[in-house]
């Protein structure tokens, strides 16, 4: 049960890491980015590329981060700028556009997949308790998602960026009303929630694949996440990904025992990995009914 | 009359031959493969179509004495994709033979374009069970092995070994269910968990928070491709090889998954048809040129694509080249006989073979190198499938 609030941990702070600057990107800027999944790619490939060109883990993760933030600064800088004032189809139109040059470009250059592992002194186990192993790798994830985490929070409540961060999500005109520069801002935090895409991209390499069109997959999760958490709050993107990495991994496990309690057999095998598939979307829906803001809505 | 006339003569004749005679010899073999050749299970449809392709080279380009015109598609393990791709080989390019494909659900949703346009698939791997019962088809021959057979093989073994408890696991799709009620209906111990998975699926961490908590004897999985690799490295992250044997479908502890994980592969047993060290000439031959032609030793993927093609060399030259007749076509491929890497085999009535199953240990080889080598007697011999009685076809 502890190993699984634990796995349920580690998937909920990755998914943080995107949904936390899709939030800031869609509260603040009012765009629907649905390119934010590339810049995952990305990350995770520059990581598998930068790994093993420096032969050092570490390096070849920082590196891919700050490469990446770099290609988010540019792609907002050049083309996602003049989306801002368009209706939310354009911006949808125009991300999804980017979505398959980003991928095509990436199989151009990488090819369609690349091998990234974990660095070999964290591919064993630990032991937590008696009886309680677990992969060091994923502890590591864990700390490195809490210490962003942690971070992100500092940054957005304690200075003076973050208050204008903050701002801006609440009330865009009232902000620039206040002379707040907008431009330098929103590049900023563009180039920060790439940076957060690729940590999530390189840590969750070693664990799923770092391929061609591995974005799409998370950025629906992370799309979830931002509508239970709210759209614009960070705290909210933090609570919606860890409820969102709790319910996926204990409904993954739990469900189909609840359900060979309850039903015949043959429908609980049949059953119980499909419901426990779409148990997200129905969290979803609940907040919802229940909050259509979300949990916590960044806006006024 | 000069020699040119006389030989015009004989060409005009020939020609006018030609267009009388419908069942004519064609010019060349059409051959369309579609296979998952990009994303983490790419190895596996790369693996069939160089081995296919290695046997059509070293038979100098032909098959069956005619030119090979094989064009290759990937599917992208979508599908909507394989479906889009057999329709175009049936119906724009009228192929004489479609194959490749690796996943069930991939070549079920591309089969029905084949089948309603008689067009006949050789299935280098998938061979689902409804294929082989109510639903058989002549257009269907699985040059393979039965989707549960791997895993009817693993069920023996751990029964020999006098198992008491194992816990399977399988994404939910028709080729997880084949294989785990494969196994159960060979393993006589208790069964302590049935898991299914979404396909795809590469995190395996709250599965294997369960199967710590099951404790049971042996692992059996069905996962493919970048599936199995994820799935074995995280489990010997977890450090679950202590306590837990793991046993695997004969590809999921290949080469490909080989060299994906390492050293902590060594005494992995897994089931399977084929084997590198299988005594045979066709095999020695086949395993000798994959190595020198690819610089990489070859999966059972390899071997199951090198003998699709045999099969195909072997039925085109038996017809003699006509195989626009599809009757005749698929009665010459029912019995004919060519050297299958595997050793001898025969197709049944449902035309799924009738073949051997060893048991292989990973051990390592005179280099060094990890390699799966074959135990003993065959698990199962002379094993056919479950279904073929449901199967109208005599």
């Amino acid at each position: 049960m502890l190993e699984q609030a634990l796995n349920g941990l580690q998937f909920g702070l990755m998914l943080f890491l995107l949904a936390s600057g899709l939030t800031l990107v869609f509260g603040i800027m009012d765009m629907i980015n649905l390119a934010h999944g590339a810049l995952y790619m990305v990350g995770a490939f520059l990581a598998a590329w930068l790994v093993q060109l420096t032969q050092s883990f570490l390096l070849g993760v920082l590196l891919s981060v700050g490469l990446t933030a770099v290609v988010g600064m540019l792609l907002e800088a050049t083309l996602l700028r003049t989306l801002y004032a368009r209706d939310h189809l354009s911006q949808v139109l125009a991300t999804f556009a980017l979505i398959l040059i980003i991928n095509e470009s990436v199989r151009m250059i990488w090819g369609s997949d690349l091998a990234l592992s974990a660095p070999q002194a964290l591919s064993g186990p630990v032991q937590l308790l008696p009886g309680l192993l677990y992969p060091s790798y994923r502890l590591v994830i864990i700390a490195v998602g809490l210490a962003i985490a942690l971070l992100l929070f500092v940054l957005v409540t304690k200075t003076r960026m973050g208050a204008w961060v903050r701002a801006g999500a609440s009330n865009r005109e009232m902000a620039m009303a206040m002379g707040i520069n907008i431009k330098v801002l929103f590049t900023g935090v563009f180039g920060i929630g790439a940076a957060l895409c690729a940590v999530a991209g390189a840590m969750l390499g070693p664990l799923f694949a770092v391929q061609v069109g591995m974005g799409e997959n998370i950025l629906i999760l992370a799309f979830v996440v931002i509508v239970i958490g709210g759209i614009g709050s960070v705290w909210g993107a933090f609570v919606g990904a860890i409820l969102v990495g709790f319910v996926d991994t204990m409904g993954r496990t739990l469900l189909p025992h609840l359900f060979r309690e309850i039903f015949s057999p043959q429908f609980a095998s049949a059953a119980g990995p499909a419901v426990a598939s779409i148990l997200v979307y129905l969290l979803m829906a609940v907040v919802l009914f229940v909050r259509p803001q979300g949990l916590f809505s960044g806006r006024s | 009359m000069s020699f040119p006339l006389v030989k015009s003569l004989v060409t005009l004749a020939a020609t006018a031959t030609l267009t009388i005679q419908p069942a004519l010899a064609a010019d060349k073999v059409k051959i369309g493969f579609v296979s998952t050749l990009s994303g983490p299970s790419a190895a596996l449809g790369v693996d069939i179509r160089d081995a296919f392709m290695l046997a059509v080279k070293l038979n100098g380009g032909k098959l069956g004495g005619l030119p090979a015109d094989v064009s290759i598609s990937d599917d992208q393990f979508k599908p909507d994709v394989g479906k889009q791709l057999f329709e175009r080989y049936v119906k724009r390019d009228k192929v004489d033979f479609l194959t490749g494909v690796v996943f069930s659900n991939i070549m079920l949703a591309g089969l029905p374009e084949a089948v309603d346009n008689k067009t006949i698939y050789l299935s280098p791997n998938a061979a689902p069970s409804p294929i082989a019962g109510a639903q058989c088809t002549p257009y269907f021959f699985a040059v393979s092995w039965p989707n549960d057979a791997y895993h009817e093989a693993a069920g023996q073994y751990a029964t020999n070994l006098k198992v008491k408890s194992a816990y399977l696991l399988a994404p939910n799709y028709q080729a997880g269910k084949d294989s785990l009620a494969g196994f159960k209906r060979f393993f006589k111990g208790n069964v302590s968990g049935e898991v299914y998975t979404k396909l795809g699926q590469l995190d395996y961490s709250a599965e294997l928070a369960e199967i710590r908590a099951a404790k049971p004897e042996v692992v059996y999985t069905f996962l493919p491709g970048g599936m199995g690799i994820n799935f074995i490295k995280q489990f010997m992250a977890a450090g679950l090889n202590k306590d837990i044997r793991l046993i695997q479908p004969g590809f999921g502890s290949d080469q490909d998954v080989i060299r994906a994980v390492g050293n902590d592969m060594l005494g992995i047993f897994d089931t399977a048809h084929w084997g590198l060290d299988l005594p045979n000439e066709a095999n020695k031959k086949f395993v000798a040129e994959f190595e020198k032609e690819y610089k990489r030793l070859p999966t059972i993927y390899a071997a199951q694509g090198y003998d699709t093609a045999l099969l195909i060399d072997a039925a085109v030259r038996a017809a003699n080249g006509k195989i626009e007749d599809k009757e005749a076509l698929i009665k010459t491929l029912k019995t004919v006989k060519f050297n299958s890497v595997r050793g001898d085999f025969r197709f049944n009535t449902n035309q799924y073979p009738i073949q051997n199953y060893y048991l292989r240990e990973i051990q390592k080889d005179s280099q060094g190198r990890l390699v799966n080598r074959i135990v003993g007697q065959p698990v199962l011999a002379n094993h056919g499938d479950a279904y073929v009685k449901d199967c109208p076809m005599k």
